[in-house]
């Protein structure tokens, strides 16, 4: 089973996201993340969708996605070259003996500190999925206490290759 | 362009009548008494009270299956509405359009539990094909086009629309758009050539094909193109049970139905054929069984308008997705008439050796009384089924000759769908004899609508084949359950039949002797101002052959037991199936 990554523009309007989430649970579909926001377009959204699934669940999720007439356009990213970004808050116990630690595995991986206090430390991170885990590994002896994740938003690549 | 300035109301009203709808059934209450007042001088718009919403919706599928027009339905919010949802999944299911109005409390109290408040947008949202919540009397007009336009375009479905209350009394100015443009669909019609060619390929290259047609074939109005596109190629025709009219029952092409109690030799043709075309069918798991055996040597040509149905689950070689009939008009001049007599002299010899049976006696058996419909009203009539047995002897022993002949609840299966469905048919159709086929059980699950059959004077034959069980729940706790009936035994609950039809209004007839069956039969078509609810006591315990248990093989298929000993032969086979 391999992780798909489908992008759909939808009617940017009350229910629309509804149909696409009550489409999964439906028909038993696996749901990885999604994310929803609006696109250039004010009356369309675009929801990111990361399911799992053998090649003819992901057709038919697709072919099922198209079927709902708020949507207007389904593409399957997985195939394509396309940039995938993810954005996590991570809550983690600091003191003052680790902190310094902290800081600079922040550094390392190019996140951001954004809040701060004698008991924690709250670390804003960007990147694809394999950067994000790679991140929470390495806190997590710290004490993770919380995590926020936006779910997997992504767009295909105009150049092919690496930018 | 600005229109005169109306109600919410009048607009439904005045939209109804842009569509041309002539029949609406409904029931009224609170949240929807505008709309009725609306509706109460319109002398071209006729309203059918049914006695339950439930009704309401399958009558409304009745009228649509039987005349290809959109089914109307006009009902209150809260109870109203939930009331509709069976009827909704069975016309999502079946691919029925209809299309539904629901009242709704206004719209500053939806969300508060305000009395008879539901979230009916919520609700359907997985068994309409669209569905709108009104939030401005100014996208109303729009709205109802757009339900229209989606319940009959693409694969046909029910949309429904929500009315609050103070959308419905507020005004704006009437303009009925001219078309609707949706984004995010775009039907596809003709069926790619590219496709098309590649069938043509499979099939002059073939020696046994079989064409496998379902209810697309009678949605998109291709009877004719299925009769020329299987005459040119000598190919037998096998109908689901969505299917059957689609091609005559009577030509020696036809197969009758396939699957689970489909005839022997439609299940073997499928078995055995070298070239499947399915034709506006879906392979569900009652046609196919077990999928990996399904149709196990042929390559698979599969015409559907609606691309998830494809590949969804057989796989096939050549998917072509459009419209049955505009693909049929393209897929005929190409194909090559085949040499199949080889092929079709096997099927005689299937046909001859594993024929449709049953035992006559004195007890009145179901399929007689089928069989003796179809003799009286040579296959003329429309007949409208409930779900079981019933259907299925209906299926078997009617040789449905005309597409929207039969109506029936296929993919959901609704108990309590026939008698209300007929009611619609009955308000569609009036050259055609009219019977509603129904269990004991069944009847008794929307037998409120007497009193709207008996109040509109409609001539349904509302047929009761009364064995006093669930037939085949009981059926299958006979082969599959230990014989344990557990709560399958109506016969010392139900009613008197007769009493209540005529209770009221309708003719009542009992019938507890084959011999009778005909001369009753008969008296029943000669009353032409009333219902006529005919009771036959039928033979108790009686089973559906062929059966392949569900998820089993064409090699497991049972057929009619010849004798006792082939009887617990089946036995041990479903033992074996277990």
């Amino acid at each position: 089973m391999k992780k798909h990554t489908i992008s759909v523009l939808v009617e940017n309007k009350f229910g629309a996201l509804n149909r696409i989430v009550g489409l999964f649970s439906a028909r038993g579909y696996n749901i990885d993340s999604i994310s929803v926001g609006t696109s250039e377009d004010d009356s369309v959204a675009r929801v990111t969708i990361v399911s799992k699934g053998d090649d003819d669940v992901i057709e038919q999720i697709i072919k099922q996605l198209n079927k709902i007439i708020d949507v207007i356009k389904v593409v399957d990213l997985t195939y394509d070259s396309f940039v995938e970004r993810e954005l996590v808050l991570i809550k983690v116990s600091a003191n003052r003996n680790t902190r310094p630690e902290l800081m600079q595995i922040s550094e390392i991986f190019r996140t951001k500190i954004v809040d701060i206090s004698p008991k924690s430390l709250t670390i804003e991170a960007t990147g694809g999925e394999q950067k994000v885990q790679a991140l929470i590994k390495m806190l997590s002896p710290f004490g993770i206490k919380e995590i926020a994740r936006t779910g997997r938003i992504a767009l295909k690549r105009e150049f092919e290759g690496t930018i | 362009m600005s229109g005169a300035e109306m109600t919410g109301s009048e607009i439904l009203v005045r939209c109804l009548i842009e569509e041309k709808v002539e029949h609406v059934f409904g029931y009224p209450g609170g949240a929807i008494i505008g709309t009725y007042d609306a509706l109460h001088d319109i002398s071209s718009i006729k309203h059918i009270l049914t006695r339950h919403e439930q009704g309401a919706v399958h009558a409304a599928e009745g009228y649509a299956k039987a005349t290809g027009k959109v089914g109307v339905v006009i009902v209150t919010s809260g109870p109203g509405a939930t009331n509709t949802v069976t009827g909704i999944a069975d016309a999502y299911m079946d691919s029925v359009p209809i299309v539904v109005f629901t009242g709704q409390v206004a719209s500053y109290m939806i969300g508060n539990d305000a009395f008879q408040e539901a979230d009916i947008v919520g609700i359907t949202r997985s068994i309409t094909k669209h569905n709108f919540l009104v939030k401005d009397v100014k996208d109303l007009a729009w709205s109802i086009k757009a339900a229209f336009h989606l319940a009959t375009t693409g694969r046909p479905g029910p949309v429904l629309v929500d009315l609050p209350k103070d959308v419905m009394a507020a005004t704006a100015p009437f303009v009925y758009p001219k078309e609707i443009k949706l984004r995010g669909y775009h039907p596809y019609y003709f069926g790619h050539m590219g496709q098309i060619n590649k069938a043509v390929e499979i099939i002059n290259s073939c020696q046994k094909p079989v064409i496998y047609a379902g209810g697309g074939v009678i949605s998109s109005n291709a009877s004719k193109e299925l009769y020329n596109f299987a005459k040119k190629l000598n190919a037998p025709v096998t109908m689901t049970l969505m299917g059957l009219g689609a091609f005559p029952g009577d030509d020696r092409l036809s197969l009758g139905m396939l699957g689970m109690h489909g005839t022997w030799y439609a299940n073997h043709a499928v078995n055995d054929c070298d070239c499947l075309i399915a034709i506006g069918a879906r392979f569900d798991d009652r046609v196919t069984g077990n999928t990996t055996h399904f149709s196990p040597n042929s390559r698979k040509i599969h015409i559907d308008i609606d691309p998830s149905a494809i590949s969804k689950n057989v796989k096939v070689d050549v998917p072509i997705v459009g419209d049955v009939r505009h693909v049929l008009e393209r897929l005929t001049p190409l194909v090559k008439s085949l040499d199949t007599s080889a092929w079709l002299n096997q099927i005689d010899e299937w046909k001859a050796e594993h024929p449709l049976r049953y035992e006559n006696g004195d007890e009145i058996r179901a399929q007689y009384v089928i069989e003796k419909i179809y003799e009286l009203t040579e296959g003329n009539a429309i007949i409208t089924t409930d779900v079981g047995q019933n259907q299925m002897w209906t299926a078997q022993f009617y040789k449905f000759k005309y597409p929207r002949t039969l109506i029936t609840s296929g993919g959901l299966g609704t108990m309590g769908f026939s008698f209300p469905a007929s009611i619609g048919a009955a308000f569609g159709v009036k050259d055609r004899p009219i019977f509603s086929i129904n269990g004991d059980g069944g009847i008794q699950m929307n037998i409120q609508e007497l009193a709207t059959a008996a109040w509109n004077k409609l001539p349904i034959k509302i047929v009761i084949l009364d064995n006093s069980y669930l037939g085949m729940v009981r059926q299958w706790q006979e082969l599959f359950w230990r014989k344990r009936y557990s709560n399958t035994f109506l016969g010392l609950s139900n009613p008197d039949f007769v009493k209540l039809a005529e209770a009221f209004g309708a003719v009542g007839f009992r019938s507890e002797k084959t011999e009778q069956v005909q001369g009753i039969l008969e008296e029943a078509l000669k009353i032409n101002d009333r219902p006529v609810l005919i009771d036959f006591k039928t033979t108790l315990e009686d089973n559906v052959y062929p059966m392949i248990p569900a998820g089993g093989t064409v090699a497991q298929m049972m057929d009619y037991p010849k004798s006792v000993h082939e009887l617990s032969q089946i036995q041990s086979n479903v033992e074996a199936v277990k």
